[in-house]
């Protein structure tokens, strides 16, 4: 190819390899925060690419695939590694060469998969990733002998030090500069028998090449006795639970005041702009404050993943779910669906998203569905405003906040909804077939690094914003047009949004929500609120015309104890704890699930939870005497 | 080692050392079609001649287990891996 042209594109080299085998962080280590990270056309699957300049000085697309023991593909990830390593994914990451990726003192599975991967028909090479910590467990590998049993190049690499990647990269160059054509895939999906010759003949080679120890990492197993213990382990993981949920609320709060006081302050300049009024308040109050009430939950995002990164990174999730695996599967849920509920408690945007560790498509799909039902930190303080104004401060039993007892009693019933509509879901939907096994590697505990924990925020925080300054700001300029038009005629004594489309829309589904309770007011909040659960404080607020917004929660409180009977506040709690208040989560299940099916079953059977409860709630109420 | 009393992994305790006789997925019970269960059993390197050692279990019914498989360690429920036959360590 001497006619290459700058406008060819670059080479595609592809990392495959095992779970846990460190190909992210060497792909860190390669590409750095160069990495782009995307979507793959109608699948969820993250497509991470990063451009990379070799030694020679050529450029090459390094394509990180979802790890994977085999090329038969189980769960939508491992399609996506299978798709791009055959060739059949789009052309752009077509791999001009394969990097399979391997634990050097964990090798067995890695060699089957490499010996699988040859079959492609693509030039393929061996890393041996860690070399580092296999050395130092006295693991000694015959790195020549390896590449002639094995008949591909093999290379060693520590991904987490200066240098550690230069062999890789030399090899790439020489590998890249040959042009090799790559020949017809002699793939096949194996059956067991050729897996298990496969295996066999990697065990041969590995006893070959390998000595040193074989019994396992002597720290893995002590700490194992301790976090694995039937009753210690669970209690420790309450115990980290309990930790990274006060994490969550405590550490984020001087952050997320520090950006509202940003976005006031932004709202405060534009205050000042010599402006027609209505573009004023699109900007302040649609745009600023409208995205503004999004990006307020950054600071908590970012903690989240901080600690499921650093607990991911350390290996412990893969043990968290074989501890809960068992007591979730009494309703119905993968010991995996743990992750991704417990990251609901923050939002549930990315809880929903991180079920792509469930292979199971209906696993997946009923903890999509019950993840809403999490009590997310945007419930927070729509609970707060109703329990400060309605429940009276005092004692039960001696020692209990009467109020704090029921905050406590709204997050468990949003758990015991979740249990219980994941059992329906298994037992109607599913009809009871049996669900996937739980099989899952336990690896090695390793420390996380600084430097791969950085690019991980990074990224996370990035799709955060980036969809806060998309998807939601979308939503809220709609929001604002349909609470400002249109506008109040001449001489309007009422608040402005008294003629709005919204109040319209109150009003008109005021014979709906009646039996629950709800007023007009409440029906007119309730939309703002479906961008964001807690604008509805600001936007009850706004309606009973009172000034200012969060700061004046306890007078709105005031006027609230006084308009609505304790059944309407008791109702209004809980719809809330079960209404589908939250576009973007509904998006997300939407973009996550490939389609609009799913996202409507989760908005109409959280709105069936929500009427029914409020319903009840109201009239049970009512009848024993808080009408 | 076939003279050795076989069991399934699946009915083992904490502690139980042995290697791999079998992979028997027939038996059935899983949630998974026979052949496609013993496939991936073997892809997580449960082939006949490993030697295991039942590392740790759950509380609830002694499941899951954490089952050792040369330089790994592999948790499963005891209904998949019933299908593991495995004799007593020499």
């Amino acid at each position: 190819m001497s006619d290459a042209s700058p406008a060819l594109p670059s080479p595609v080299i592809a990392l495959v390899g095992n779970p846990n085998c460190g190909k992210t962080a060497l792909f860190n280590a390669l590409t750095g925060s160069r990495q782009k990270v995307a979507n793959y056309p109608g699948v969820t699957v993250e497509k991470k690419v990063g451009p990379l300049v070799t030694p020679a000085g050529r450029p090459v697309r390094i394509v990180d695939l979802p790890g994977t023991y085999s090329l038969r593909a189980r769960s939508p990830d491992e399609e996506i590694t299978r798709d791009v390593v055959l060739g059949h994914a789009q052309k752009d990451v077509t791999p001009d060469l394969i990097v399979c990726v391997g634990d050097a003192s964990n090798l067995r599975l890695a060699l089957r998969l490499a010996l699988e991967l040859k079959q492609v028909g693509r030039p393929v090479m061996l890393s041996l990733n860690m070399m580092d910590i296999a050395r130092r467990r006295g693991v000694e590998i015959d790195v020549d002998r390896l590449s002639r049993e094995m008949g591909v190049p093999v290379v060693s690499s520590v991904a987490v030090r200066r240098g550690g990647t230069d062999a890789l990269l030399a090899e790439i160059d020489r590998q890249i500069a040959k042009q090799q054509v790559s020949g017809i895939s002699a793939w096949r999906a194996p059956d067991a028998g050729a897996l298990r010759g496969a295996q066999r003949e990697a065990d041969r080679i590995l006893a070959a090449v390998v000595r040193g120890p074989g019994d396992p990492d002597s720290l893995t197993s002590r700490v194992d006795k301790v976090l694995l213990h039937p009753v210690a382990g669970l209690i420790i993981l309450l115990a980290i639970l309990f930790v990274m949920f006060q994490a969550v609320f405590a550490w984020a709060e001087p952050g997320m005041e520090a950006i509202e006081v940003g976005f006031q302050w932004l709202g405060s300049l534009v205050e000042g702009l010599p402006l027609p009024e209505l573009a004023r308040s699109f900007l302040k109050d649609g745009l600023i404050g409208g995205v503004g009430a999004v990006i307020v939950f950054l600071p908590q995002i970012v903690i989240l993943f901080f600690f499921i990164l650093v607990l991911e990174d350390l290996g412990y999730m893969a043990r968290a779910a074989f501890l809960m695996d068992r007591i979730m599967g009494g309703a119905g849920l993968h010991g995996r669906a743990f992750i991704p509920l417990l990251s609901s408690f923050a939002c549930a945007i990315p809880g929903i998203m991180s079920t792509r560790v469930i292979d199971d498509r209906r696993d997946r799909l009923t903890t999509i569905l019950v993840a809403p039902l999490m009590t997310c930190s945007a419930r927070i303080p729509v609970y707060t405003l109703i329990i400060g104004a309605f429940i009276p401060a005092r004692e039960v039993w001696g020692f209990v906040g009467l109020q704090g007892l029921v905050m406590f009693g709204l997050y468990a019933i949003g758990i015991a909804g979740a249990l219980a509509v994941s059992f329906v879901v298994k037992r109607l939907v599913w009809q009871g077939q049996p669900g996937e096994p739980f099989m899952l590697e336990l690896p090695d505990y390793k420390m996380p690094r600084a430097r791969s924990l950085a690019i991980g925020l990074w990224t996370r925080a990035m799709a955060f914003l980036k969809r806060a300054g998309t998807t939601i700001l979308a939503m809220m300029i709609l929001i604002w047009l349909l609470a400002s038009f249109p506008q109040p005629p001449a001489g309007a004594t009422n608040p402005a949004i008294d003629y709005s489309f919204a109040a319209m829309i109150g009003s008109a589904i005021q014979p709906l929500t009646a039996p629950l309770g709800f007023n007009w007011q409440i029906n007119v909040a309730l939309i703002p609120g479906m961008a964001a659960r807690e604008v509805a404080v600001g936007s009850l607020g706004t309606i009973y015309a009172i000034s200012g917004g969060e700061e004046a929660a306890a007078q709105i409180g005031q006027v609230l104890s006084s308009q609505w009977s304790l059944a309407t506040a008791l109702a209004f709690l809980a719809w809330y704890v079960f209404a589908p208040q939250c576009a973007s989560t509904l998006a997300v299940i939407r973009r996550e699930t490939g389609g609009w099916t799913w996202m409507w079953v989760t908005f109409f059977y959280m709105l069936a939870l929500a009427y029914i409860a409020a319903l009840v709630t109201y009239q049970v109420s009512r009848a024993l005497g808080a009408g | 080692m076939n003279t050795r009393p076989t069991i399934a992994l699946g009915a083992a305790r904490v502690g139980f050392r042995g290697r791999i006789h079998a992979i028997d997925t027939e038996s059935g019970g899983a949630g998974l079609p026979a052949g496609e269960l013993e496939r991936r059993l073997i892809e997580l390197g449960f082939v006949e001649g490993a030697n295991v050692e039942l590392l740790h279990q759950g509380l609830f019914g002694g499941d899951p287990i954490a089952v050792r498989i040369a330089n790994t360690t592999i948790g499963l429920r005891r209904r998949e891996a019933m299908a593991i036959l495995v004799s007593t360590e020499a």
